[in-house]
């Protein structure tokens, strides 16, 4: 275990280890300690092996910094500068601030790693077996298997993360810090940038403007804080602040959404008055609201509150439509959310026809009495005192009850149960052409029956006992019955392997087709390597099966296998016909 | 169900029926019984609608000679149409259960704005625009001369409906704006029309307070309805002050300059129509002469001016000589407003009676009571008689003539104070005052005009209150509390912040810091410990705009906003209500919100924060009316003096039913519940605490109302633990709920106790 390979990226005297004085060394990739007087290293963790750094809390006695190692053993360093506490501890923070810096970069290339994939094989049964037949049967090599095979997977777990939501106190987060002299420090994280962004896209369109091609990351940041954004309080300051730009957009669609108007008749101010006051008229009693304290900063801050918290609350409504759709039965047309095919289905009609956003609009329009007056209805209902009367009106005048039962209502029900139907099976030209050709055929055939007497037999008696017979259970007519239940005759295991080798090789022969046409050089390396694995799966799992089949269950010998063996014999003329053609080509 | 309440069937559109409810029907029954008015309070959220609704339809079968109509009243357009949509309910329930339903007819009467269907007017936002434009439209002299030149514009559906619906009528039915305007389109017939027809003869009519209240309207609208009609005044909380605004008039520099230039204008087209044609202006001299002043009167459209004065004021007079003339009318208008001018050009605040200022107005200019009572008048017989269909020029100037209308008509229970602006000390900008200090006025020909008059809120505690400021002998006054099987209400007074400071948001104190911080800190631990909705209503808008700014500061806003989203109510009603909206969304996907409100706000009267939209409420301060105000100590100075009430009674009175109506908000349901918090010192005391209206007051219990922050949040963290518990309506049933039977095996005389309280009737007054 020599060092002299690594660099030492810090020396730290006076440290005790056990008891024992020594050095502490700090390097590339590992962190060793040694006895003083002696040149073996008695400490050697690699970083990679460390989980955590403990020290000891402020103000005790002993200045301690303690490697826990993924496996739970320790290491307890003991810091003795002969200069006492103070450069006790700023040796101790030496140590521990480049530890910092260190640890994070190995500790995730290794780990991260390999617990995700664990975490992939555990979650996706399916894989597993498939990472079982291909892998461990060295049919594939684990890194092949990652980056092909399990592509997917891999891809689906990493877009799968649950968005982090935006804490609305984001921005108080970012606390800053008088560093001693004039100027402050704030605390930025990759979190923070990304809450800033999904809460104003227009710094975000702002960032990736300038940045990094007009002025560097940290500049960006420093203006950002120095902007009205950050500092609700003050106003536009100047006309230099890039920010000025973004305040103003962000007014504007703040103005935009506030002109649309708030959907909901019962929350919508403007709409409560239903005779206001003709201009003049009036008196103290309202007088007091109108007074305008004339203090714009104060005004402003608040319309900047407000923005911020309708636009926080965008955010989340962008990411779970779920709850939010369900809201929307209420207040729809308000932007951005109420596009899902659930909103649609609570609004009113028409969800399952492909409605365009044209059209939906004015359906909303249409919708809008429907819509206040479930909204009234549910505002008037009292759970406790019962349903009010839930059934129609006699005379068919749809009273306001119905309105509950529209909540969901489809156009089309078999379409909303079945999916999209293709749409000439309804056209109703062809339809009624159908219907009278049938008809006509009918007419036709009940004019024969007449014509039928009762004693001309149709056939005669014994054919029919005949037929009967082959008809029912064991009859010839109904081997193939038999046949199917054959699958039952398969012991359970041999059900549960063929199924594995059926994954396996129609994993691997989707890659060995998707190969084809190959157009470049790559595509025919890995249509060679295809070929290869396909080649190696059939010595390594296919025929062991057919062995074990043949032995064990002899009835059905190799049909069990015969369509595995039917596709690889078909991928392999395929590979060949190719080979061949490009023999021939180069030639 | 079925029940009978003292003998009479009603039809009760539910299962089950709350035991209030049966005691409110009894208290109804009985003033109309003696055809007497009444004051009922019952608590919000315990079907206070649909009792009205059924008890009087019922009475009305019952007694088809005795009340004849409803008229029922209500504030804001939401609150209309949950009316209409109850009434739809019972009908329903009528149709389905009685052998012979009542061919009733319910209909609901809206401004044009709402019940346009005109592709082009209806697309106006502003209620004004609309009017303007359907005037354009309908005007008899545009008919007229659409009559001779077809390529003048106007209104199909008004034409339709004067064609053929005048003489049909409205097939029986309860409906609402929607319904009338899907009735109007199939038919093409003007819905605002139909319904302004339609009310004269339906038995049901549900409207806006003012078309009852306001002179200006009601002359027109409300003219033919029967005297033995009942009136339902519901949320009529806030009843007098709608009465004072509709009848209480400003005008300002800008009002008089406006006006100048109208008259200017209109003096122009006088001159022009001389030059063309004198025949118009001469026959309506002939008219006025001959006092025929009504005879176009009758055309319903031309009614855009009416007379701000109440019908039983009117004059039934021959316009006077000296303004039958438009020159001579003009110049009499032109000589007042130069008066008002000359008035305004104050330095220091004025202060007179009309008796003082009709005096100065003839020793100084020579115009005596009598020609100004006509000006309002008089203008809409000229304006119309020029044919002037834009009525947006116009309006200073028949604010002008309104106002000496309204100061020649009353001398008594108004006054004149020219004031100054306060906000601008520097540039002088006074403004006139003509403010009605007398609610009566406006509510006296209603009380004797009909023959019940039901005034009912969730909100009316101290009820012996109403009586007086509006003058009027209710047979029977009531408050009914809230029979709960569960205590879904927690107020509590929080007096002191967790350092013992106290917190009150009198004037001494409001913009103490430590106070400030105090109720920050209140709201950050409500905010942590409630789930979902919090509502928090300031004293004003100026307070709470100071406090945010203050919290900003001390970095309570950041804190707060760890736990919930913030939204504040803001002075421009489109923004609140868009503010409003993304609150409501985000109680809806529970991440929670705080709504920072006003009171005597719009959010504050008409928006409902029911289940968990409203988990909390926090009374910020006791939201007294701003007390400097000159026009509120004339007001108080006339009560004193008039109805002997206290000023400091009615400021109380004033500040505590505005935050009984706040706390109100949360709880909508004995499903619901809420948190109802009142902080500050001066809650507690006794003057303050015995106004709260009585199924507050019942939880209220001596050991919440001296507390701190944190034994408030520990209450309500016990509390809440507590409401989260399944409640199904077995647990209700036989306590605050009832099925018929039980409600039968019960004594008449036991429900009513239980309804009531244990307290005698109405509220008390306790001394300061």
């Amino acid at each position: 275990m020599t060092t002299s390979s690594e660099d030492v990226l810090l020396q730290m005297g006076e440290v005790r280890y056990k008891k024992g004085d020594g050095t502490l060394y700090v390097m590339n990739e590992r962190l060793a300690w040694m006895a003083e007087h002696r040149d073996t290293v008695t400490v050697s963790h690699r970083y990679a092996d460390i989980k955590t750094q403990k020290i000891s809390p402020e103000g005790k006695p002993k200045v301690q910094l303690q490697v826990v190692l993924h496996d739970g053993n320790t290491s307890t360093f003991h810091f003795v500068n002969r200069q006492g506490q103070p450069a006790m501890l700023a040796d101790r923070d030496k140590v521990k601030e480049l530890l910092q810096q260190l640890l994070p970069n190995f500790k995730r290339k290794v780990d991260k790693d390999l617990e995700d994939k664990n975490r992939i094989l555990v979650e996706n049964p399916n894989l597993l077996q498939m990472y079982k037949d291909l892998v461990i049967t060295k049919v594939l090599t684990s890194d092949e298997f990652w980056a092909t095979h399990a592509k997917h997977h891999a891809m689906k777990k990493m877009g799968k993360t649950q968005e982090i939501g935006v804490s609305g106190a984001f921005l108080a987060d970012i606390k800053p810090q008088t560093d001693g002299c004039n100027g402050l420090k704030y605390n930025l994280t990759s979190d923070v940038i990304h809450c800033i962004f999904k809460t104003y896209p227009a710094v975000k369109r702002k960032h990736s403007e300038n940045v990094p091609s007009k002025m560097p990351e940290s500049e960006f940041w420093t203006k950002f804080f120095q902007s009205h954004y950050f500092h609700r309080d003050r106003l536009t300051a100047g006309t230099k602040d890039i920010f000025t730009e973004c305040g103003k957009i962000d007014d504007q669609a703040l103005k935009a959404a506030v002109q649309q108007g708030a959907g909901d008749p019962l929350l919508d101010l403007k709409k409560f008055e239903d005779v206001p006051l003709e201009e003049g008229f009036g008196s103290v009693s309202g007088d007091r609201n109108v007074v305008n304290s004339g203090n714009i900063v104060h005004q402003n801050m608040i319309k900047r509150f407000n923005q911020h918290s309708i636009m926080v609350l965008k955010t989340c409504a962008n990411v779970n439509t779920g709850p939010s759709a369900m809201t929307n039965g209420t207040n729809n047309a308000n932007g951005p959310v109420s596009q899902s095919a659930y909103t649609n289905g609570v609004n009113g009609k028409a969800s399952a026809s492909a409605s365009t956003s044209n059209s939906s609009l004015d359906q909303a329009d249409k919708d809008e009495p429907q819509i206040k007056k479930q909204r009234l209805i549910e505002k008037i209902h009292y759970e406790d005192l019962g349903d009010p009367v839930t059934e129609l009106g006699e005379n068919g005048k749809p009273l306001d009850n119905n309105a509950k039962s529209k909540q969901f209502e489809l156009s089309k029900v078999e379409r909303y149960l079945n999916g999209p139907v293709q749409n000439s099976i309804y056209d109703p030209l062809y339809e009624s052409e159908s219907l009278e050709e049938v008809q006509y055929k009918l007419v036709r055939n009940s004019e024969s029956w007449l014509n039928r007497s009762v004693q001309r037999s149709v056939i005669c008696s014994k054919a029919a006992v005949n037929a009967l017979g082959e008809l029912s259970p064991g009859g010839s007519m109904m081997r193939g019955f038999q046949e199917q239940s054959a699958g039952q005759l398969v012991p359970n295991d041999f059900q549960r392997e063929l199924r594995h080798l059926y994954l396996s090789l129609s994993e691997l022969l989707k890659h060995f087709w998707s190969c084809f046409p190959p157009t470049s050089d790559e595509l025919e390396a890995k249509l060679q390597r295809m070929h290869e694995t396909l080649h190696r799966f059939k010595q390594a799992k296919l025929v062991p099966f057919e062995n074990r089949a043949m032995h064990e269950l002899s009835p059905l010998r190799s049909s069990l296998t015969q369509h595995m063996n039917q596709l690889l014999r078909t991928a392999n003329s395929k590979f060949i016909t190719w080979k061949e053609r490009k023999l021939r080509n180069n030639r | 169900m079925k029940l009978s309440v003292d003998g009479l069937l009603v039809y009760f559109p539910y299962e089950y029926i709350y035991p209030e409810q049966y005691a409110y029907m009894l208290e109804l029954k009985r003033s109309l019984d003696a055809k007497g008015h009444c004051l009922l309070e019952m608590p919000s959220g315990t079907g206070k609608t649909a009792t009205l609704l059924s008890l009087i339809v019922a009475y009305m079968v019952e007694y088809p000679e005795t009340v004849r109509k409803l008229i029922y009243c209500s504030r804001t357009v939401p609150e209309i149409e949950k009316v209409i949509a109850e009434l739809q309910n019972l009908m329903a329930y009528y149709e389905r259960n009685c052998p012979n339903p009542p061919p009733f007819t319910g209909l609901v009467l809206s401004s044009r704005k709402n019940m346009c269907i005109h592709p082009e007017v209806s697309k106006e936002r502003e209620g004004k625009a609309v009017d303007g434009k359907c005037y354009g439209l309908t005007a008899s002299y545009i008919r007229d001369r659409h009559e001779m030149d077809s390529e003048t514009p106007i209104c199909q559906y008004y034409e339709g409906f004067t064609l053929e619906g005048k003489e049909s009528t409205l097939p029986v039915g309860v409906y609402s704006i929607d319904d009338l305007k899907e009735y109007g389109r199939s038919r093409n017939w003007c819905p605002y029309f139909l319904a302004r027809y339609a009310i004269a003869h339906a038995h049901i009519v549900v409207y806006s307070y003012h078309y009852l209240l306001d002179p200006k309207i009601a002359q027109v609208v409300s003219k033919e309805m029967t005297r033995e009609s009942c009136v339902v005044f519901d949320e009529a909380h806030n009843i007098d002050n709608v009465c004072i605004d509709s009848m209480s008039v400003k005008i300002n520099r800008r009002t008089v300059e406006r006006s100048t230039n109208a008259l200017n204008q209109l003096t122009k087209l006088v001159q022009d129509i001389r030059e063309e044609d004198t025949n118009r202006l001469n026959e309506e001299y002939q008219r006025m002469v001959q006092g025929l002043k009504d005879a176009s009167v009758q055309r319903e459209t031309d009614m855009i001016l009416a007379n701000p004065v109440l019908p039983n004021d009117v004059l039934t007079e021959v316009v006077p000589g000296n303004i039958r003339n438009a020159d001579h009318f003009l110049s009499f208008l032109r000589r007042f407003i130069e008066y008002i001018k000359t008035r305004l050009r104050v330095h220091h605040v004025v202060q007179e009676s009309p008796a003082g200022f009709l005096k100065d107005i003839s020793s100084k200019i020579c115009i005596e009571r009598k020609p100004l009572r006509f000006c309002a008048e008089r203008l809409s017989s000229l304006l119309r008689t020029l044919e002037i269909s834009d009525m947006t020029e116009y309006g200073a100037l028949t604010l002008i003539t309104h106002f000496a209308t309204l100061v020649s008509t009353y001398t008594k229970g108004f006054t004149i104070i020219i004031d100054l602006d306060d906000k601008t000390p520097t540039v002088s900008n006074p403004i006139l005052h003509f403010s009605c200090l007398d609610s009566s006025i406006a509510m006296a020909p209603v009380f004797s005009r009909f023959q019940t008059v039901v005034i009912t809120s969730g909100t009316l505690s101290p009820m012996d209150m109403y009586p007086k400021i509006l003058d009027f002998d209710p047979v029977v006054m009531s408050s009914f509390t809230m029979t709960l099987a569960r205590p879904c209400l927690l107020p509590m007074i929080v007096s002191k912040g967790n350092d013992q400071v106290t917190i009150s948001s009198k004037f001494e104190t409001r913009e103490d810091t430590a106070v400030i911080r105090n109720y920050g800190q209140l709201l950050v631990e409500v905010a942590k410990t409630v789930p979902d909705g919090i509502v928090c209503f300031f004293t004003s808008y100026l307070y709470l705009e100071s406090v945010v700014a203050s919290w900003y500061d001390q970095g309570i806003v950041d804190t707060l906003l760890r736990y919930k989203l913030l939204f504040i109510e803001t002075q421009d009603n489109a923004e609140t209500s868009y503010a409003l909206m993304n609150y409501v969304k985000a109680c809806d996907c529970g991440r929670g919100a705080v709504l920072l409100a006003v009171a005597r706000g719009k959010v504050s009267e008409g928006v409902d924060f029911d289940h968990h939209y409203g988990r909390a409420v926090l009374m910020f301060g006791i939201p007294y009316v701003y007390t400097q105000s000159r026009i509120l100590k004339a007001r108080l100075d006339y009560l004193r003096d008039q109805f002997q009430i206290r000023e400091n009674d009615f400021l109380t009175f004033d500040a505590m039913r505005h935050a009984a109506q706040c706390v109100g908000r949360a709880l909508r349901g004995k499903t619901d519940y809420g948190i109802m918090i009142f902080a500050d010192k001066r809650f507690s005391r006794q003057d303050k605490r015995s106004r709260l209206p009585k199924w507050i007051q019942e939880h209220l219990v001596d050991s919440f109302c001296n507390l701190s922050t944190e034994e408030a949040v520990q209450l309500a963290r016990r509390w809440l633990r507590r409401m989260a518990q399944p409640f199904t309506r077995e647990d209700q049933l036989g306590i605050s709920l009832l099925t018929l039977s039980q409600l039968e095996n019960m004594e008449q005389e036991k429900l009513e106790r239980q309804a009531q309280g244990k307290q005698g009737v109405g509220g008390e007054v306790q001394e300061l």
